[in-house]
């Protein structure tokens, strides 16, 4: 019942798409690939693999060598948000798609909204693989679809909380571990003279994530129409927590990511940062000075002696519809995601800390890390990613939601209106955007 | 400023200050962020965001532009050969389609001539970004996206050339010169390539550089069209960089030595073809 009535969903909304882009031509919904139809492509086969990180070409080299059958060619691109999606959205209505391509796991269900994807569960090795996936990324690539399997989790940002040692130690205050003492770190280091972090107004996925955190949702999908939950209650006590942070200038508002950003950190007058994995080169490039100082600690909790951690970034990579060679594409996205000298070669050329549980005691991510006083601070990220919430699910207009949040929040730090209304007029965006585009959505 | 020379000493010191201010001041305007970007250009990874933004810090410039050059098998020299291509290329095939479809537009009478010179009209009005998306769904068609052609292609067509062309043509090419040419027995062709070319140059480097300057910054088609990086344009490839500058910080010293190179063929391409520009503008008013 629940498959039957999930795939009406994806054909209304697929009809939806194709109705308001006007380029039906080409593709008809029903002719999705039948899953059981997965079967090798006779002779030598030549795959396209489109991907925006640098370096990933030398991990794709090593398959090349391998696989001569199969030779995969990397394209290349801005980020996804930067312009490679819409591409992608043009390529599969012009017909010209890659075979592969890297989405994020936030992106997803606009493709599978939009029927862009093919589904991969008949071709061998597949869903077998499911058990070596973190939990929470095997869902976001099934959409909790039974027997379905849209994409291979590449990727994942798990969030713990970077700070500064030297100045928590100095100042004898202790290294916060639930939310309140973060509060009450934070006013001690502003009578420092310090923040203890930065509250971005851009990085709304960072806001999901401390949602995430909280066990909260901002979408789900009972099969029958989507539920946007941007104010739900779980939302709403993070929003009241960080809006209580602002509104005592506990927190510096500079715009994050910019070389003022940058120079909070450098100079110590920003302490913490709750931040994903792939965090831990942005402060050794942003802030050269403070190497040696800084360490990492699990996310502060919401109740003392949990141990609940968020999730910030990520991507998969998936078989756009139109592959002529769903099966050899599938086992390339296999090898790349799953296989030890695969991850390994992702990790070091592109900065990707994987998807899979095994590859988090990969021995490269066993080692400690020099910036760091050589703590070995992988060991708190291998942790978080098996302490995040398996069910948060993304939506299928999340540039429009993030756009709209954002410019709430950018008002919240020019000084008017709160966060939780930032949140409510995110929440009645986006269920006018489901509803322009004609995917059911409650209300 | 040749208004002013009836007015009293005074005045005109007065004016002539206030015009050098109004320039002095649009200079600095458009100067300051290219030296930012010089200044940027010589700094380590490391001084860059700790140092103060408009002076010198540690000197390593050629240090930056050796691992730029070396990062990524060199794919930024690519880039810049590629935009030469586009732009040079284009360019020169462009300005010529435009002035001699100018030229045929001024100097010959046929049916429709001023149907067709309003739609060339029409095509100014037409930004490039919004033809991209037809284009490329053209090009689908023939499985040409992708291509080098499927960039190089577009970009010889510059309907403001054919406009600037067919003004200058009427206005300094006159009819009995031409008339002359042909009773000496020179061919149509030959008229247009030894008399007329000659005494439009000043409006043809004005349309190379013009093409050329949009050709080199047209981003848009070449993000639709290409995905093999090794055919990108400049602009595509730092576009690209930096789009990655939050996850790979160490992009970032790349991005900006690259930006600061690549503005240097705009600039020899200014500097060299203005003097053919002054020239004929000269002769003219001599004349």
């Amino acid at each position: 019942m629940q498959i039957t009535s999930r795939k009406r969903i994806v054909a209304l909304g697929v009809l939806a798409a194709l109705t308001l882009t006007g380029c039906a031509a080409g593709s008809t919904p029903g002719e999705s690939t039948d899953a059981a139809a997965c079967t090798p492509s006779e002779g030598k086969v030549d795959l396209t693999f489109t991907s925006w990180i640098p370096g990933i070409d030398k991990v794709v080299d090593i398959w090349n060598e391998k696989n001569p059958d199969v030779q995969v060619t990397v394209q290349t691109g801005p980020n996804g948000n930067g312009g490679t999606y819409k591409n992608f959205f043009n390529q599969l209505s012009a017909g010209n798609a890659p075979d592969l391509g890297q989405i994020e796991y936030d992106a997803l269900p606009n493709f599978r909204v939009q029927d862009g994807l093919t589904d991969i569960a008949g071709c061998e090795g597949v869903l077998d693989s499911k058990d070596q996936f973190i939990d929470w990324t095997w869902n976001q690539v099934t959409f909790n679809e039974e027997g379905a399997v849209y994409a291979v989790p590449q990727d994942t940002g798990p969030m713990a909380m970077y700070y500064r040692k030297d100045l928590f130690e100095k100042a004898g205050i202790a290294v916060p571990t639930t939310w309140d003492e973060y509060q009450a770190a934070a006013t001690e280091i502003r009578a420092e003279g310090g923040y203890i972090t930065n509250f971005p107004q851009n990085d709304v996925n960072w806001f999901a994530g401390l949602v995430w955190q909280a066990d909260g949702q901002w979408f789900s999908n009972d099969g029958d129409a989507w539920d946007v939950t941007l104010t739900s209650p779980e939302s709403e006590k993070v929003a009241d927590y960080w809006q209580g942070l602002i509104a005592d200038d506990l927190v510096s508002k500079v715009p994050a990511w910019t070389d003022e950003w940058n120079n909070a950190y450098n100079t110590g007058s920003d302490w913490t940062w709750i931040s994903a994995v792939w965090g831990a080169n942005s402060i050794s490039s942003g802030a050269p000075d403070t190497a040696g100082d800084w360490a990492v600690a699990p996310m502060p909790q919401w109740e003392a002696g949990q141990n609940a951690a968020g999730n910030w970034g990520g991507s998969s990579t998936a078989v756009l519809k139109g592959s002529e060679h769903p099966y050899e594409a599938a086992q390339f996205a296999l090898w790349l995601n799953t296989d030890p000298e695969a991850l390994t070669a992702l990790n070091t050329e592109a900065n990707l800390y994987p998807a899979t549980k095994d590859g988090l005691t990969l021995p490269v991510l066993a080692e400690g890390v020099e910036f760091y006083d050589n703590q070995a601070i992988y060991d708190i990220f291998a942790e978080a990613a098996n302490q995040t919430n398996p069910d948060f699910t993304w939506g299928p207009t999340m540039t429009q939601t993030y756009s709209d949040v954002a410019d709430g929040f950018g008002q919240v730090l020019g000084g008017t209106g709160t966060l939780t209304e930032a949140l409510t007029t995110g929440q009645t965006k986006t269920v006018a955007a489901l509803e322009a585009a004609a995917i059911p959505v409650k209300k | 400023m040749s208004t002013v020379t009836a007015g009293a000493p005074k005045e005109k010191l007065a004016s002539r200050a206030a015009a050098m201010i109004v320039m002095g001041v649009s200079t600095l305007y458009f100067l300051v962020p290219i030296w930012w970007l010089f200044i940027s250009s010589t700094k380590s990874r490391e001084q860059f965001g700790s140092t103060a933004g408009l002076w010198f810090a540690d000197f390593n410039l050629f240090t930056n532009i050796g691992d730029l050059i070396a990062y990524n098998d060199g794919v930024y020299l690519r880039w810049m050969l590629n935009s030469v291509v586009y732009a040079g290329a284009g360019a020169l095939l462009g300005t010529l389609f435009a002035a001699m479809c100018g030229y045929a537009l001024a100097k010959y009478r046929f049916p429709g001539r001023e149907l067709i010179f309003n739609v060339v009209l029409g095509g100014v009005l037409v930004p490039a970004t919004a033809l991209a998306l037809p284009l490329f769904l053209i090009f689908s068609q023939f499985n040409a996206t992708n291509t080098f052609w499927s960039v190089f292609l577009p970009s010889l067509v510059s309907p403001f050339g054919v406009y600037l062309a067919r003004i200058f043509a009427s206005a300094s090419v006159p009819d009995e010169l031409l008339e002359a040419a042909r009773l000496d027995g020179a061919s149509e062709v030959r008229t247009f390539f030894s008399v007329s070319r000659r005494l439009m140059t000043p409006a043809l480097v004005t349309i190379f550089l013009f093409q050329f300057v949009a050709i080199w910054n047209n981003f848009f088609l070449p993000l639709i069209m290409l995905r093999d990086q090794s055919l990108f344009p400049v602009t595509l490839g730092l576009y690209a960089w930096n789009s990655q500058v939050n996850q790979i910080p160490e992009i970032r010293t790349f991005v900006i030595i690259g930006a600061f190179l690549s503005i240097i063929p705009l600039i020899i391409a200014f500097l060299s073809l203005q003097r053919f520009w002054r020239g004929g503008l000269g002769a003219g008013s001599v004349k």
